[in-house]
């Protein structure tokens, strides 16, 4: 017998045994179908071949897979290994004991070099509940081509005063160029989102401390109609109805002169495939009102958590050390380049001195560090989260109040009915709820 | 068609259907024609009808990305199975309520449509929680059973109003030649009304394929069908109109075809007792 | 013919379609009855205790309430009376002698087989994108400012898009019925040269009588429980949240299973409101 075919039996005998292994493991991954998720279900065989799991994903639009585990996990339906979810759903989850503790993740994984902020705002009393495949803050995106025919110069950190006056700029409508693109689509994590965090930046809250609506107060009045002028005079045509998706595509197209949104788009942006202005865009930091030191900045991480009713926790723990690990991100950037590895998750990917040559990381950074999810405007607040409030109602609240804004941007209501319909249903479900 | 008419007005007639035909049938259409393009063309202005450089990208990522035949068997199991299952609890009801009604056969008839009325989203939690008990999460028996009770009335609906359009004449005169009831059905009746039963197998078929509440909510991996298949689909990130029409056009087309080849038991039978 | 022995064989083959859907109907609705006099909430531990008729009182009193069940008949009325209309006047072409018959019926009925998801998606971003969409470039090119159907005219759309999906159902049994009047009576009402709309009123529209009725009753019944087609374009913004969306938003958006198992039992009630309204017209119909 030669030694090539002794090889050749035990090669297929681990393979054997490889293959044996996986059809015992194999974990159910529900996840949403944003571009880095989707490419990451392209390396799962990486990982198969090196842990003999496989793996099943189930992808999902974001607004189905939220419905989804949230059944599932309220239920403890046990469909998944793996769920992933949010900022806003970990800490609520964390709390009910619904997430296995990933305090226990192996020394080579480096929990420790998770960012602080995406470290904090997914654990629950110091337990971390959720690993950050990617985080996000918001900033502004801009055409620097636009900016310098306009003859403006963007600061690092623009007030909205100036955002305005650069958006009447470059406002083009014979060249189909809008000065501005913002999120006006109803859902709490679309338009809410965003118009949350602009009200932040104007001093407004959604909760006082004893946990009463604040729609009735000045400072929203003051950000909704900032907002609803903007856009009214130099947003796209039915921007009521335009979330993240819809302005990315508008941007890549170069046919928005700034859009604020999240830094994960950065890298849509830049990327000359896609994008038809990749060479030619600019970063700065979100606004805020002249004299308000809050901006108008978020926080958000899609996480990847395990159920507590898994019977694959060890498999799962597995598959999220690698999917979250400094590995995978050298993975792709050997594949795809530096400029699409998944941000905002790790401080080492920060110091990467490639990564730091990527035009949009130092601005990426430093917006996530401006965000503090436990004072996230002017006055206290009760509650955590920027551009949510953690609690398990906000969610059904915030999508009621955002579509009611939306109507106004479509032009179908004022501010002031809108601000009025605001608070009575968000005092309303509070009650509901008992508050 | 008996009726002589001009050419002329028949040339009329042609122009104005197919054009409204068309009119209909387009966006079916665009979404194929634009499954073929690259996302760039799919948005191009002003838009690009025929003239674009054909490709099976969307259709290759599509494939990579989902296990479509997975989906396509799970989805031909579960509406053909439901309809199979109703099919076989219909029948003997609907036959019972054709020949030997009773005062309370309409009253029973319309409760049972009225059953369709629950809202499905209302009931989630219930079933959900239910499901789990009976461990049919993500099982395609569980959707067997749940599709095959969301359409049972209608089922039994349409089996009905054809078995009444048989004349009650020929079973008597079977019975006096001694046919014994279960002859009666299977060697009179169901040959009577095979064309009802084809009409009712092939709509509810597709009501079943369809379903898209259910079929989302109670499966995972195992038992996913189509819709569950394009809920991936629906907005990613970036372009997405030449992808989304990729997929939409997989979903879409075992349906399409299946309708094309047998419209014509479709028309014959879809009339719900409408004709007398 | 109904002698005492088929009667009770009647009544055992009646038996597994009868119990199973008494079963499919009576579980989950005492499961919902029951939820919906509790303060059940999943996300802060689930069963929080009874709570009498507090669900019910707060489902009814929201500002939302009324605003929703008139959501739902607009959308029901409007997609019903465009399906009945356009489905008779298309019905009558069809009947009508042509080349390509078979094809254009293909057409006709082809949108019939679309998931309502896939329709959906298809009509929001190919059609009605205010940008990129194919209506925007038709009214680009006439010169006219775009319009952005999903806020602008949000409920036309979704009547719109679901009477796309259901235009060819009617059709079809308006056809079938159309195609079983007589042809002698219709040869003679020409010969007497009766004008064309004193045949329709006369003679056409009688006749179709009963598979109006049909269509309506089938049509309301699906129609009164759509969702994904408001789910995927609007969700629920801009006036189109129906009932049916409102309980979707109360159970799963703001986890309320309580609040909202008190909507899903309005729902049962209005859809029984609407189900004896047209069973008095449909059983009238169905005797004769």
């Amino acid at each position: 017998m030669s030694i090539k075919r002794v090889l050749g039996a035990s090669t297929a005998l681990t393979l054997c045994s490889a293959a044996a292994f996986a059809q015992d493991t194999t974990i159910t991954i529900a996840t949403v179908n944003n571009g880095d998720m989707i490419r990451m279900q392209s390396y799962t065989d990486t990982f198969t071949e090196q842990t003999g799991i496989a793996v099943e994903w189930v992808t999902l639009e974001e607004n189905v897979l939220r419905q989804r585990v949230t059944t599932d996990i309220t239920t403890n339906g046990g469909q998944f290994d793996i769920m992933t979810i949010g900022m806003y759903e970990t800490p609520i989850w964390g709390a009910n004991d619904w997430l296995i503790p990933l305090n226990d993740l192996s020394e080579d994984y480096d929990a420790e070099d998770i960012l602080p902020a995406m470290r904090n705002g997914l654990s629950h009393d110091g337990t971390l509940y959720a690993a950050p495949f990617y985080g996000e803050s918001s900033m502004v995106m801009y055409r620097t081509d636009l900016m310098e025919q306009a003859g403006l110069e963007m600061p690092q950190a623009p007030t909205w005063e100036f955002i305005r006056e650069a958006a009447a700029a470059m406002d083009d409508p014979e060249n189909d160029i809008n000065g501005i693109c913002l999120r006006g689509k109803a859902g709490w994590g679309e338009g809410g989102a965003f118009i949350t965090v602009t009200g932040n930046s104007f001093g407004a809250r959604w909760f006082d401390e004893d946990w009463t609506a604040q729609f009735d107060q000045p400072e929203w009045n003051e950000a909704l109609t900032f907002f609803v002028n903007l856009m009214n005079d130099y947003g796209p045509e039915g921007y009521a109805t335009n979330g993240f998706n819809e302005n990315l595509s508008l941007f890549q197209q170069g046919k928005c002169g700034m859009w604020i949104d999240a830094t994960v788009a950065a890298s849509f942006v830049t990327n000359p495939t896609d994008s038809t202005v990749a060479d030619s865009v600019g970063f700065a930091l979100a606004p805020n009102k002249e004299g308000i030191d809050k901006r108008s900045n978020w926080l958000w991480a899609w996480a990847l958590a395990i159920p507590a009713g898994t019977q694959k926790e060890d498999a799962a723990k597995q598959f999220i050390e690698w999917a979250t690990s400094k590995e995978y991100i050298e993975l792709v950037a050997a594949n795809e380049g530096w400029a699409n590895v998944p941000p905002g998750a790790r401080t080492s990917l920060y110091e990467t001195p490639e990564y730091q040559e990527v035009p949009f990381a130092a601005m990426t950074l430093e917006s996530i560090k401006a965000a503090d999810p436990n004072n996230p405007t002017v006055d206290p607040v009760p509650y955590v989260g920027i551009q949510f409030v953690a609690i398990p109602e906000f969610a059904g609240i915030a999508t009621q109040v955002s579509q009611e804004f939306s109507a106004v941007y479509a032009g179908q209501q004022s501010v002031d009915e809108a601000l009025e319909k605001a608070q009575a249903i968000t005092t309303e479900e509070m009650e509901a709820a008992g508050y | 068609m008996a009726r002589a008419v001009s050419t002329q007005r028949k040339a009329l007639n042609t122009t104005v259907a197919w054009t409204i035909g068309l009119l209909i049938f387009f966006p079916i259409l665009w979404t194929i024609l634009t499954s073929f393009k690259t996302e760039a063309q799919a948005i191009a202005s002003p838009p690009i009808f025929i003239g674009f450089d054909w490709t099976l990208e969307n259709y290759a990522v599509v494939q990579e990305r989902s296990n479509y035949m997975r989906f396509l068997w799970n989805s031909v199991i579960i509406a053909g199975g439901s309809t199979i299952l109703g099919i076989i609890i219909a029948v003997p009801a609907a036959w019972s309520m054709a020949f030997v009604p009773s005062k309370r056969t309409k009253d029973i008839l319309l409760w049972m449509l009225s059953t369709k009325m629950l809202p499905a989203v209302g009931v989630l939690y219930p079933i959900y929680l239910l499901f789990i008990q009976m461990g049919l999460l993500d099982s395609r028996a569980g959707l067997v059973v749940v599709l095959m009770l969301i359409n049972l009335p209608i089922i039994v609906w349409m089996l009905y109003t054809y078995f009444r359009e048989i004349p009650g004449e020929i079973l008597e005169a079977a019975r006096m030649d001694g046919a014994s009831l279960r002859e009666e059905l299977l060697y009179i009746l169901t040959p009577m009304a095979v064309p009802g039963i084809a009409s009712t197998l092939l709509l509810n078929f597709i009501l079943a394929w369809n379903e898209a509440f259910w079929t989302l909510n109670l499966t995972a991996v195992d038992a996913a069908p189509l819709t569950a298949f394009i809920a991936s689909y629906s907005s990613p990130e970036g372009l997405f109109f030449a992808k989304l029409s990729a997929a939409s056009t997989m979903a879409i087309a075992p349906i399409l075809i299946l309708g094309w080849f047998s419209q014509k038991q479709l028309v014959r039978g879809l009339t719900f007792g409408a004709v007398k | 013919m109904a002698t005492q022995h088929s009667r009770s064989a009647a009544r055992l083959m009646m038996a597994p379609a009868v119990i199973l859907l008494m079963g499919w109907m009576l579980v989950p609705l005492t499961m919902t009855i029951y939820f919906s006099f509790k303060r059940y909430l999943p996300l802060r531990g689930g069963d929080l205790g009874w709570t009498g008729f507090d669900n019910y009182v707060r489902f009814v009193t929201s500002t939302a309430f009324w605003p929703s069940v008139q959501a739902t008949l607009v959308i029901v009325g409007g997609v019903l009376v465009i399906t009945v209309v356009l489905g008779i006047l298309l019905a009558m072409l069809l009947d009508q002698p042509m080349w390509g018959q078979g094809v254009v019926r293909i057409l006709v009925i082809a949108p019939f087989f679309v998931m309502p998801t896939v329709s959906a998606l298809v009509w929001k971003n190919m059609f009605m994108d205010p940008v990129n969409g194919l209506f925007a470039h038709l009214w680009r090119f006439f010169g006219a400012e775009p319009i952005a159907w999903l806020s602008e005219a949000s409920m036309t759309s979704i009547i719109m898009i679901v009477s796309w999906q259901w235009l060819p159902f009617a059709t079809l049994i308006l056809l079938t019925a159309i195609q079983s009047l007589d042809s002698e009576q219709l040869e003679a009402a020409e010969m007497d040269g009766a004008p064309l709309l004193k045949k329709f009123y006369h003679i056409i529209l009688p006749h179709l009588g009963r598979a109006i009725t049909i269509v309506i009753l089938i049509q309301t019944i699906f129609l009164l429980s759509i969702f994904a087609e408001i789910f995927v374009t609007t969700g629920g913004a801009f006036g189109t949240r129906t009932l049916t969306y409102l309980i979707f938003q109360r159970v799963l958006e703001s986890q309320n299973v309580g609040l909202g198992s008190a909507g899903g039992v309005y729902a049962i009630i209005l859809a029984n409101i609407v189900a004896i309204f047209l069973m008095r017209i449909v059983g009238k119909n169905l005797d004769a």
